[in-house]
């Protein structure tokens, strides 16, 4: 589903990402865990085409199409989702308009009908419902004035509703309580199936506890330094990133 | 003022003046002598330059140095298939002013109520002049702006309406002023009279439009009043050609309790000022004035707004949405002055503007000017960029870059609207509002996505 190999990209002229490989298959949850700093954010935002961040090797293959030569929107289209780490505000444009707006843009370009408001409407609430969202948030404008929380279910909300084949989650689960992490983490299982790989970004192994990955990645200056089973995230538990720091700061 | 250059540029209305003189001898004298004054006072001041405060930023020369012909009425050759477009669903009627003259035949009535009084103000002056007296003229401020001098001068045709204590009219009123060319740069001074009785409520929807390209310089005076109660809005809607000189003034005057809604959209129009000047006379009065001007090209849209708090508790809102792109010049002029007795005073005034390309200009001066104590008022102004954050967030969800550029400017303009009592008067606004903004969308507009195109510029 999606092949990176050797990934450098840059800020500004700054590398963050310094030669990234991964590969994921379809079916699979992969945990990428980190340091702050490490590049994780910006590994999620380069594979959803972000073009503030510019690569300057490497290639990522999604679904056999090369995804560094598509726009943000046409990843959307070919089946990418990333729920932001920070979702933005959109002020004056209701939920349920934006939603069904961004489903029949991604409809159009798979050549299907596209869903009138009647047909769209049922289909949000059940999202919504199983997110814990109650209906009101459907009229209201995308995220402005949503708690922390709110805003991430809203991202759930949206992954749901687009059913995308790849879902890379960017610190979904940073700020939230236990009882909102549950939730989130709910209706990321839900979205579990043998067709769909998930990405989790994150910095805690507390996700991992309610969302069990079959592989965890350690991300740190920009390089892939360790991969293994779920079990490693338990072992970044009890060591912390302490353990990879001093490996890592010779480097910077 | 520089007298001697003023005189030579303003041969051609001492003619057009005279003109009108001797075609309206018959005329009361107070009609006759408020002109001849208001003329005198033009002649005197001549137009404003930017050294005058109010126009530091509107540059009007290109008015001054012109020659207009003051149009003849009853040569409109429109007929009514020409005018469909500007048919507002369900209006109670539809008064069209053809280069500011009244024109019966494309009018209609049909649907207007009984207690509603709609026609020309010509026809009110030939038949009823003294129940006019009262009112006209009586709140327009010419002391300050010359163009009302000028208006009032050419005083002689526009629309009158007049709707009856106590009576609900649910269907919005039209007023359509349709410009259609004639070769040389025509201009009209149309005079609007509108007065909503005690405990009325009313829709009025007065629209400037044009059929033609070609010059034309609109002046236009419309006094306003809200009697005791009176719940009442006016919809402005200016999309004249883009070589068309506009200058608008809506003169408000709230009495005790009344309730005045204020919402003007501004699309069209080389040059184009609006002039907003409420003043709250009686206690309880609420007004709510709401802007949106969408520029492009060179165009220049000048937003006057000078609101008078002259009684207690009284409220007002003030909001102007700017969306300006290419070489477009906007300006916001915000002014609210609470006088003394205007105590327990509710204001609160945001002006919030677009620019979409570098070349595009915003002048916005938010002032307030406070005598009395007990009050509350706010002001602020803000200019920025398309959000790329949120239009990356768009994108990412799969929305091609011109429709997310698109629904982005229509969530702005967007607020506006939400202002607007939901009707058919909305539902009108609303389709100028989008029919407006789409070539305004640079990069590529909606549409279905072309895969094979635009894709190379990462990596």
């Amino acid at each position: 589903m999606l092949e990176i190999r050797n990934l450098h990209a840059s800020i500004n002229h700054q590398e963050i990402l310094k030669g990234i490989d991964l590969t994921v298959g379809v079916g699979e949850i992969h945990a990428i865990m980190g340091p702050n700093g490490s590049g994780k954010s910006t590994l999620a935002q380069v594979l959803a085409r972000r073009e503030t961040y510019e690569v300057t090797q490497g290639e990522v293959q999604f679904n056999g199409k090369d995804l560094l030569a598509m726009k943000a929107e046409e990843a959307a289209c070919e089946g990418l989702f990333m729920a932001f780490q920070y979702p933005i505000e959109v002020a004056g444009i209701s939920n349920a308009y934006f939603l069904r707006a961004a489903l029949n843009a991604q409809r159009k370009y798979r050549g299907e009908e596209e869903l009138d408001a009647i047909d769209f409407l049922p289909v949000l609430r059940e999202k919504m419902r199983l997110l814990g969202m109650e209906e009101r948030f459907q009229s209201r404008s995308v995220n402005e004035g949503f708690s922390g929380g709110e805003k991430k279910r809203n991202e759930i909300v949206q992954m749901a509703v687009l059913e995308p084949k790849l879902a890379i989650l960017d610190e979904t689960d940073s700020g939230l309580d236990i009882d909102a992490l549950k939730v989130v983490a709910a209706g990321v299982n839900a979205m579990r199936s043998p067709d769909r790989a998930i990405v989790l970004v994150t910095h805690y192994q507390r996700l991992l506890d309610y969302i069990v990955p079959d592989f965890v990645h350690v991300l740190a200056n920009g390089r892939m330094i360790r991969s293994g089973g779920p079990e490693l995230a338990l072992e970044l538990e009890n060591k912390g990133y302490g353990w990879i720091e001093p490996v890592t700061t010779g480097a910077l | 003022m520089a007298a001697v250059t003023q005189v030579a540029e303003l041969g051609s209305y001492v003619e057009a003046f005279r003109e009108l003189e001797q075609r309206t001898i018959r005329q009361p004298d107070w009609l006759r002598s408020m002109r001849r004054d208001a003329f005198a006072r033009f002649c005197d001041a001549g137009f404003p330059t930017t050294k005058d405060e109010d126009w530091r930023f509107t540059n009007v020369a290109a008015i001054a140095r012109g020659s207009f012909a003051a149009a003849a009425a009853g040569n409109s050759r429109l007929t009514m298939e020409e005018l469909q477009p500007f048919r507002i669903p369900g209006a109670a009627c539809r008064l069209v002013f053809v280069n500011g003259h009244f024109e019966p035949e494309l009018s209609d009535k049909a649907s207007c109520p009984p207690a509603v009084e709609a026609g020309s103000l010509a026809g009110a002056l030939a038949r009823n002049p003294e129940t006019l007296n009262p009112h006209l003229g009586r709140y327009l401020n010419t002391q300050r702006d010359s163009f009302c001098c000028l208006n009032t001068a050419f005083l002689e045709d526009g629309a009158y309406v007049r709707i009856a204590k106590g009576t609900v009219v649910e269907a919005p009123l039209h007023l359509l002023f349709v410009f259609i060319g004639a070769g040389e740069p025509l201009m009209a001074h149309p005079r609007n009279l509108l007065i909503a009785e005690p405990d009325t409520q009313v829709d009025i929807v007065e629209e400037h439009v044009s059929l033609a390209e070609g010059i034309f310089f609109s002046n236009v005076v419309t006094e306003l009043v809200a009697q005791e109660n009176a719940v009442l809005s006016h919809h402005m809607i200016e999309r004249e050609n883009r070589e068309a000189f506009h200058v608008s003034t809506l003169r408000i005057q709230a009495a005790r309790n009344a309730n005045v809604r204020s919402h003007s959209v501004l699309t069209g129009g080389a040059l184009v000022r609006n002039n907003i000047h409420p003043v709250l006379s009686g206690e309880g009065a609420e007004c709510l004035i709401n802007g949106l001007f969408i520029g492009d090209g060179h165009q220049h849209m000048d937003n006057y707004m000078l609101l008078e708090h002259a009684s207690p508790h009284c409220s007002s809102r003030q909001f102007y949405n700017g969306i300006l792109d290419g070489e477009a010049h906007g300006v916001f002029h915000g002014r609210i002055i609470v006088h003394k007795d205007a105590q327990k005073t509710d204001a609160k005034q945001t002006n919030r503007n677009l620019l979409l390309s570098d070349s595009a200009q915003i002048d916005t001066k938010p002032q307030l000017e406070i005598y009395a104590d007990d009050v509350k008022c706010t002001h602020g102004a803000t200019i920025g960029q398309i959000d790329e954050e949120a239009l990356f967030y768009l994108r990412t969800r799969g929305l091609k870059e011109g429709s997310a550029r698109q629904l982005l400017l229509f969530a702005f303009a967007g607020e506006c609207l939400e202002r607007i009592a939901p009707g058919a008067a909305r539902t009108y606004i609303e389709r100028i509002i989008h029919q407006s903004l789409p070539s305004r969308v640079r990069p590529f507009s909606g549409g279905g996505l072309e895969m094979d195109r635009h894709w190379e510029e990462v990596g």
